[in-house]
């Protein structure tokens, strides 16, 4: 069943068309990578399916409904969970509490029972923290639970974003570079967390530039060069793409 | 959890402690100064919610403070006896909504009850701080700043130009505010101890709900909002939403303690809309270390009280201004978490923690 339709997104931005034109689909409980050069319009796509931008034209069609134009925060309300390229932990608060901010669309206390401290709301909260904790567990990272988030090493840091995107129960999860400034072993943690989170049954589009993580874990390949889509296939078969190759190397080299 | 309990339980104690000594000192004067500042450090718990915890500031916030005081002023003091035999008087009359009573000179004056008064005043607030803050809540930082500084400067200049509000005299003669059968704000000497309680029973109520806010989902969405914006927005916070219902509780704050501080002076004057205000409730915030609702509460309990028993002179509002100045250079998370603080609060084995309860 296909989860994800992009369906002809463009995006300028003046006169530079970043995304020009893509469509690709994201079958339902598989790990989809994007990838291509710096500058191929990677991260606007990202930011395009986030609602953090949005599309000139073209539509997004995420579990059979439209979501184009959608704020962030109502994509994510749809089951969209995503984490940072650029790291974007909550300071001063804890690992715990930054996970438990994954749970927020599944609690309910508003301005007025967090006020009264109902006894409702305090139930939810221990609720929110039990499935917290099993959310930390199965990432391997209890153990920092009461560690602030923004002091621990940057390897764990990039975890901790991965326990907050999956705390949300997500049916789609998009991972914006999270190999980005991890040495090797970090990078193959990392992975099988991915392919932990895939086989849990939910389903990943991931932005990399890291290729052996990207061609180890994914189960299909989108290439972007200069804002259009020029491949959409499994991992072996993109490898010996010349078109691919030709865009990566130079086409000199080719 | 229990921890909040045991900082609200001693918090009580001190309350009644200091007036147990003003009584014993034969200093009870100092109790009308420390009711008024209790009204005060209202105003500034409100703006720590704000400002601390949301992460969005307001140099508006005497705005608000002075439509809570002159509407419940303007409601209570409007004589209704020449419209006594209209339907409308009537019907509010025979519901208890009025009251009446005898001014200075033994007229007779027909006027809302301050209860009614009070609810109406809250009820403007919540809708010039959803109108404002719907548009203005878009903006950040210094935009953010200004935009609230216009708002306070508008209101200054609507009660300061508008004889319904008494221009640059206020209003005067503002009745007491009858909260419960022998229970009333008023200035009146005899109820000097009465009052000074009512003040801080509120203030204790407000920091036990401020306290408890913080502590849940909602406080916790606010910190999100305020570290990491798009992060809090990505897990599915509505960050429009949550700024702007921060807004209005801060401004309910500090139209409450408008009205409560107007029925307990007897009357407001266009001093307390100044933008001089609202600087000052943000320096005190900052003095308390942005997001501590103690430190707030200390910093407005100890510098109202000073100011309002003139220590600072003619250099009052200098002293606030400076105060800012200080605070952001030398001590930007407030003076309770200086080092100097911190190395007393262990040798007094207070715990480190207390200060920053609400952000632990």
């Amino acid at each position: 069943m296909v989860l994800l339709d992009v369906k002809g997104l463009s995006k300028s931005f003046g006169g530079l068309k970043a995304v020009s034109n893509v469509s690709f689909t994201v079958r339902e409980g598989i790990i989809k990578a994007v990838i291509g050069p710096n500058g191929a319009g990677k991260t606007t796509l990202f930011n395009l399916i986030s609602g953090v931008l949005k599309p000139d034209s073209g539509k997004i069609i995420f579990k059979n409904e439209e979501i184009q134009g959608l704020e962030p925060f109502q994509i994510a309300h749809r089951g969209v969970s995503r984490t940072f390229q650029h790291l974007r932990l909550f300071p001063g608060m804890t690992v715990l509490e930054n996970v438990m901010m994954g749970r927020h669309i599944h609690s309910r206390s508003g301005f007025f029972a967090g006020m009264l401290n109902m006894p409702w709301t305090r139930r939810e909260e221990k609720g929110v923290r039990q499935k917290t904790f099993e959310i930390l567990e199965i990432i391997g990272i209890a153990d920092l639970a009461d560690k602030e988030a923004v002091s621990l090493a940057y390897g764990q840091q990039r975890i901790v974003e991965l326990a907050r995107a999956l705390a949300l129960e997500p049916k789609l999860m998009l991972l914006d570079e999270p190999a980005a400034g991890l040495n090797m072993r970090e990078t193959a943690d990392i992975a099988r967390l991915i392919t932990k989170i895939r086989d849990m049954g939910v389903t990943v589009l991931i932005v990399e530039h890291d290729m052996s993580l990207v061609m180890n874990i994914s189960d299909e390949i989108v290439v972007l060069s200069y804002g259009e889509k020029i491949a959409e296939d499994v991992p072996l078969a993109i490898q010996k793409n010349e078109e691919v190759i030709r865009v990566y190397l130079g086409e000199d080299d080719a | 959890m229990r921890g909040r309990y045991l900082h609200i339980t001693l918090l009580s104690i001190f309350v009644v402690a200091v007036q147990v000594i003003t009584q014993i000192t034969d200093t009870t004067y100092y109790l009308t100064q420390l009711t008024m500042a209790a009204y005060y450090s209202l105003v500034i718990l409100g703006l720590t919610l704000l400002m601390g915890y949301a992460g969005q500031i307001s140099l508006g916030h005497a705005g608000f403070f002075a439509i809570g005081g002159y509407t419940s002023a303007v409601l209570t003091t409007y004589n209704l006896i020449p419209y006594k035999e209209k339907a409308i008087v009537k019907v509010m009359a025979s519901m208890g909504m009025l009251q009446m009573r005898e001014d200075l000179y033994g007229g007779q004056i027909l006027n809302l009850h301050p209860w009614i008064a009070f609810l109406l005043a809250i009820a403007i607030t919540v809708a010039v701080a959803y109108v404002i803050g719907i548009p203005v809540l878009k903006l950040k930082g210094h935009y953010l700043a200004m935009a609230t500084l216009g708002f306070g400067i508008i209101i200054y200049r609507i009660v300061l130009g508008t004889p319904l509000f008494g221009e640059a005299d206020g209003i005067s003669d503002v009745p007491a505010f009858g909260l419960l059968p022998g229970i009333e704000v008023s200035g009146d000497m005899s109820m000097r101890i009465q009052n000074y309680y009512i003040a801080w029973v509120i203030v204790i109520v407000a920091v036990l709900l401020l306290l408890n806010l913080i502590d849940s989902r909602v406080g916790r969405a606010l910190r999100a909002i305020h570290g990491a914006e798009d992060a809090a927005d990505a897990m599915g916070v509505n960050t429009a939403e949550y700024k702007l219902k921060t807004f209005i509780l801060s401004a309910v704050f500090a139209a409450t303690a408008g009205v409560f501080l107007t029925h307990f002076n007897g009357g407001i004057g266009p001093s307390e809309a100044s933008v001089m205000k609202s600087v000052r409730y943000v320096a005190i915030v900052a003095a308390g270390g942005m997001a501590s609702i103690w430190g707030a509460l200390t910093m407005a309990a100890v510098l109202n009280f000073l100011s309002l028993r003139g220590y600072f002179g003619s250099y009052d509002d200098a002293v606030f201004g400076a105060i800012l100045i200080v605070i952001m250079l030398f001590a930007p998370e407030g003076i309770l978490r200086l080092p100097v603080m911190k190395n007393i609060q262990r040798l007094l084995r207070f715990k480190p923690s207390e200060g920053s309860d609400g952000a632990s």
